[in-house]
């Protein structure tokens, strides 16, 4: 089975998105297992900044060579930024995808998801279970 | 970019001669012409006296200057570029990649085909119009369908007429039904004509047998489930030996059956999707009927519908005139329940003549052949792969078999590379990662064209390159060694898309 | 049969293979009760010789461009077709080869739809193309949906002077979905009228067609303005392919899309099919549009190749939520047109235009000089244009079909607001002397 990373610190959806909270705004991208399993990445269709996202609903859509998977939102929350950096450079999805990689931010405004997220061991596990 | 390849310069690397070819622009050259116009015969016209200030165009960019000879040069030396069903085996699974005969070809280009209009007043186009309606004939009695409609151009279309029909009878009855079932081993066009038609797609799972089983239908089927949607034989090329059970659970709560005719070749003679439960069901004219699929088109997909959805056809409807009307045959378009049109005129009529003469130099006991002798075929190719390949549904198939990548398993080598490895032994590679349901699946269909010889050929090559796979897997990773393009970018292409040539500034 | 190759012997050797006793045994998995206990009772099996004899007599009974002279246009054109194109794509790795998914044994087929679609951007004066359509009809109803989903709206503005056939497949294409469906009538000069009325900021599309049905020269510049004052797109159909080498580009003019028929660049009329629907727009709408792409790259080797491409557009992957269902282009046609334009060039087409135009302008002359006929649309026309008739169009065209001539369509289905009239075209094929003939027939006059 090929290897990937799953940060401690970060929490996780079971749809392979990763959340890292600041206060109130969660840096949110794909984990490394699904961009794995995606391939190259070629385009990412991403929110308008200012929009709202419900937890658990598409948000946006990302596209590989071969595939296309929907983007689920783990917070909900006002888009407050998006990563304009991936409309040239897609590939920073594959090469950074918990770095430069990251997709939106979202501001929570106060709402304290952490309850309703994976956090690396669980999420580990439900990878494991997928695998199989 | 990387610039155009070299100037043209023949190639004898064990290949015979294989010309590099630049593109039409970067060929161009000012002045050249390859064309004859004859001399006007009556006043000219300067284009600015008579039409609007500002709408005549000054310049016509993106056409090249060429020579009549450049053009035919450029053009045969791209055609040396392909592979084709002329060429070799093509074993491309629910593509039907038969031979495509020379007669239709000859047919289609007689001048009464060829050169007539689709306005013409029918009086003038009774030829037309008797060979299609002697076609729609002759493919209801193949299917077991009582009408008939040409129109749709491509299978694709003909779904969409498919589950619009359905969608109006449904409308016509009073009811709004929300949901479309369909297999997961599916086509793709499939769930895509269901959204067009705004149906939510409901898909259901095939048993571990590899068919569908009643009880996992009657589970979904509801008085909101406008259709089901199969395929038979199946995307496994297996026989779907419930459909019947299951189409009178569909019937039973008012729901209608949609047949995806695309693997109608293992039937032919055979068993008729009619008289299975089908309502509705596209013909597909270049796979069963051995029309040219031209690097990628044109196709035709007519539609074959039972009495109840006849009201609903595409206008407008070819029938015999009667009594006073006169003696041949007319273009109705009286039927207020119709669907309307999907094509500008009646369809792509240039293959409705191929099929004619096909169906023609046939007739049923050939055609029973052809499904007898592509089912024969796709066995023989199960039994000698088998030992090698692991094949997800160990069953007797119709008319092709599928293969899953277990064998790979730990070689590092997929089912993509293998499909890459199998060109540099002549072929072009069956379909793959086609049905989703197998994992890394190569489906291969070799129709009835095919003899014993070609068939034991193309399953040395797969078990060869099974064998290379564990003993030399980077050698496969690499493949094909032998083409004039090695494996190409996808992804570049898709990061940074050059869809047209544009001179450099 | 000479397409199946097996012998007896071959056969028995694969059955033993198999380790089934026969060839009906192999179809064990469909159970009996489905079996046909009868053959299919269809004509029997016809030879070579005997097939070909009846498609001739078949093919006879058609009138066509061999048999008479045509003035019949209304969306499929009689135009001269170049010998070199017919010899190009019989070649058998063009026809029989399939959709260049392996483009590794299919740059043939990619460099020329690469190349088709350089020249369709060309000409439509517009940043992408798509590798066609099954036909203009298709191609216009594609157009729309795509305006819907770039701008996430549903009411549709057509020109009431779009081709009927043409409207009645749109409306065939939206009738599953939730759209608003307005039209815009025609002016008496034959153009589209009332489009500033009907716009709002709810509408998706305006579709216009130029030249219109009628033959008239449309103002797409006014009306590309008019769709962007409300944040709508103007899709521009044309179904004389040729018309575009003689009026502005709709690219040029603020369209965002042109769509339609390229039959005229040497694809037979073929009594309607196989023809070949078009598509280009504006670049900002690449992810909408349907259909294959061919695109460049480079192989292993960086040596350059072409490839499909942005896939995960179409229903093979995103399924049920593909921008289309389409799964087919039309490949050959494509060949064709692409080897056609390569032959005429932006010279030999620009000529071609002309010449069509001269033609339509003596033609028109010489209505206007004939008692009896009239030229009831003053709008400028390229190669076709409605000529008012004595007594109706059905008698008129039957006094031109009595001198072998095709004379034109009818109008009194789509425009009976002209009075008796049919719709003329005239293109390169159309000598002089055929113009008089057909001119003195619609008048009733003696030649």
């Amino acid at each position: 089975m090929a290897n990937f990373e799953i940060p401690d610190d970060l929490l996780y959806t079971p749809e392979d998105e990763w959340a890292r909270g600041d206060g109130d705004r969660f840096h949110v991208g794909i984990t490394d297992y699904a961009q794995q399993q995606l391939g190259d990445i070629v385009f990412v269709d991403l929110p308008e900044v200012g929009s709202e996202v419900t937890q658990g609903q598409v948000f946006g859509v990302i596209e590989s060579v071969k595939a296309v998977s929907d983007l689920y939102a783990p917070v909900s929350g006002q888009v407050v930024e998006v990563n304009e950096e991936l409309a040239d450079r897609p590939e920073l999805v594959n090469e950074d995808c918990y770095g430069d990689g990251w997709i939106i931010v979202i501001d929570t405004r106060g709402e304290d998801p952490s309850d309703s997220l994976l956090d690396a061991a669980a999420y580990l596990k439900h990878v494991d279970e997928r695998s199989e | 970019m990387s610039g155009p390849p070299p100037p043209a310069r023949a190639s004898n690397a064990g290949n015979g001669f294989s010309y590099e070819e630049p593109l039409l622009f970067e060929r161009s050259r000012p002045g050249r012409t390859g064309y004859s116009l004859a001399e006007l015969d009556v006043p000219e016209v300067d284009p600015a006296q008579v039409l609007p200030e500002g709408s005549v165009r000054a310049e016509l960019p993106g056409l090249p200057e060429l020579s009549e000879v450049d053009v035919v040069r450029h053009f045969t030396r791209l055609s040396t570029w392909n592979a084709a069903v002329d060429l070799g085996l093509y074993p491309l699974g629910s593509c039907t990649m038969k031979y495509n005969p020379k007669l239709n070809e000859k047919v289609a280009r007689l001048p009464g085909f060829a050169s007539a209009h689709p306005l013409q007043p029918p009086a003038l186009l009774q030829g037309f119009l008797e060979l299609a309606h002697q076609l729609e004939g002759a493919l209801a009695e193949v299917s077991g369908m009582d009408r008939v409609s040409l129109q749709p151009a491509a299978g694709a279309q003909g779904e969409l007429a498919g589950i619009m029909m359905i969608r109006a009878y449904h409308e016509h009855r009073g009811e709004r039904r929300h949901k479309v079932l369909i297999p997961e081993s599916a086509h793709g066009t499939n769930p895509a004509s269901a959204a067009l038609n705004g149906y939510q797609v409901i898909p259901i799972a095939s048993g571990d047998d590899g068919v569908l089983h009643p009880d996992a239908v009657a589970a979904v089927m509801s008085d909101d489930v406008a259709a089901l949607m199969i395929t038979n034989p199946n995307t496994l090329g297996l026989f779907e030996e419930h459909i019947a059970r299951i189409a009178e659970i569909v019937h039973a709560r008012g729901g209608l059956v949609y047949g995806d005719g695309a693997n109608l070749n293992a039937l032919l003679g055979i068993a008729r999707p009619g008289d299975l439960g089908i309502d509705v069901m596209h013909f597909n004219l270049h796979k069963t009927f051995s029309t040219p699929h031209g690097g990628g088109g044109p196709g035709a997909g007519p539609v074959g519908v039972k009495n109840v959805l006849a009201p609903h056809l595409p206008v407008p409807v070819i029938r015999r005139l009667e009594g006073s009307e006169g003696q041949g045959y007319g273009l109705d378009y009286d039927f207020p329940l119709s669907i309307g049109r999907l094509h500008g005129n009646f369809g792509n009529v240039g293959m409705f003549v191929r099929a004619f003469a096909y169906l023609r130099s046939l007739g049923p006991e050939g055609l029973r052949r052809c499904a007898e002798m592509a089912v024969l075929n796709a066995n023989y190719l199960l039994a000698r792969l088998r030992g090698r390949f692991h094949v997800p549904f160990d069953r007797p198939v119709m008319h092709e078999c599928v293969l899953s990548d277990r064998s790979l398993a730990g070689t590092g080598v997929t089912t993509l590379d293998v499909a890459k490895r199998l060109i540099d032994y002549g072929y072009h590679p069956p379909t793959v990662y086609f049905p989703l349901i197998v994992h890394g699946a190569l489906m291969i269909e070799p129709t009835e064209s095919e003899g014993l010889e070609g068939l034991d050929r193309f399953a040395d090559a797969l078990l060869a390159v099974g064998e290379e796979a564990q003993r030399d897997p980077e050698l496969v990773k690499r493949a094909p060694h032998h083409t004039r393009r090695s494996r190409l970018d996808e992804t570049r292409a898709a990061r940074r898309p050059i869809l047209r040539w544009q001179p450099e500034r | 049969m000479r397409y199946i190759p097996h012998t007896q012997a071959e056969i028995e050797q694969m059955l033993d293979a198999i380790g089934a006793p026969s060839v009906d045994a192999i179809f064990a998995t469909v159970p009996a009760k489905f079996r046909l206990q009868r053959p299919l009772q269809i004509p029997r099996a016809a030879s070579e010789q005997e097939v070909q004899a009846e498609l001739a007599a078949l093919a006879g009974r058609n009138a066509c461009l061999e048999t008479h002279d045509w003035f019949l246009g209304a969306g499929t054109y009689p135009h001269f077709i170049p010998s070199a194109i017919d010899a190009l794509v019989s070649r058998a790795e063009f026809m029989t080869s399939y959709t260049p998914y392996q483009p590794e044994i299919s740059q043939g087929t990619l460099q020329a739809v690469f190349e088709w679609q350089t020249m369709v951007c060309g000409l439509t004066g517009l940043d992408v193309s798509n590798a066609s359509l099954y036909d203009g009809a298709s191609a216009a109803a594609e157009a729309v949906l795509m305006a819907m989903r770039a701008t996430r709206r549903s009411r549709v503005v057509v020109s009431g002077a779009l081709h009927p056939h043409y409207r009645e497949v749109v409306r065939t294409y939206l009738s599953g979905l939730e759209a608003e469906w307005v039209e815009a009538g025609r002016a008496e000069d034959g153009r589209t009228q009332d489009l500033a009325a009907l716009l709002n900021d709810e509408t998706a599309c305006v579709l216009l067609q130029q030249p219109n049905f009628l033959g008239a020269v449309e103002d797409v510049r006014a009306a590309a303005a008019l769709a962007h004052a409300h944040g709508a797109r103007l899709a521009v159909v044309v179904t004389e392919a040729l018309s575009l080498a003689l009026l502005e580009a709709p690219g040029s003019l603020g369209a965002d899309i042109a769509c339609g028929e390229a039959q005229s660049f040497g694809v037979p009329m073929g009594i309607g099919g196989p023809h070949l629907g078009f598509l280009a727009a504006r670049e900002e709408l690449l992810r909408q549009l349907p259909g294959r792409l061919v695109g460049e790259t480079v192989d292993s080797e960086g040596r350059r190749g072409f490839v499909l491409t942005l896939s995960t557009r179409e229903q093979h992957i995103r399924r049920e939520r593909a921008t289309s269902n389409i799964c087919t282009n039309q490949g050959l046609c494509l060949l064709m047109a692409t080897i056609y334009l390569s032959l005429l060039g932006p010279r030999g087409l620009r000529r071609l235009a002309e010449t069509n135009l001269a033609k339509a302008q003596y033609a028109r002359r010489r209505v206007q000089g004939t008692p009896g006929l009239g030229l009831p649309l003053p709008a400028p026309t390229f190669n076709e244009f409605a000529v008012r008739v004595p007594d109706s169009g059905p008698a008129a065209l039957g006094r031109a079909l009595d001198q072998g001539i095709v004379g034109g369509l009818d109008l009194a289905a789509e425009a009976p607001e002209l009075g008796p009239a049919v719709l003329v075209c005239t293109t390169e094929l159309a000598s002089r002397e055929a113009i008089d003939r057909l001119v003195a027939a619609l008048a009733g006059r003696p030649r």
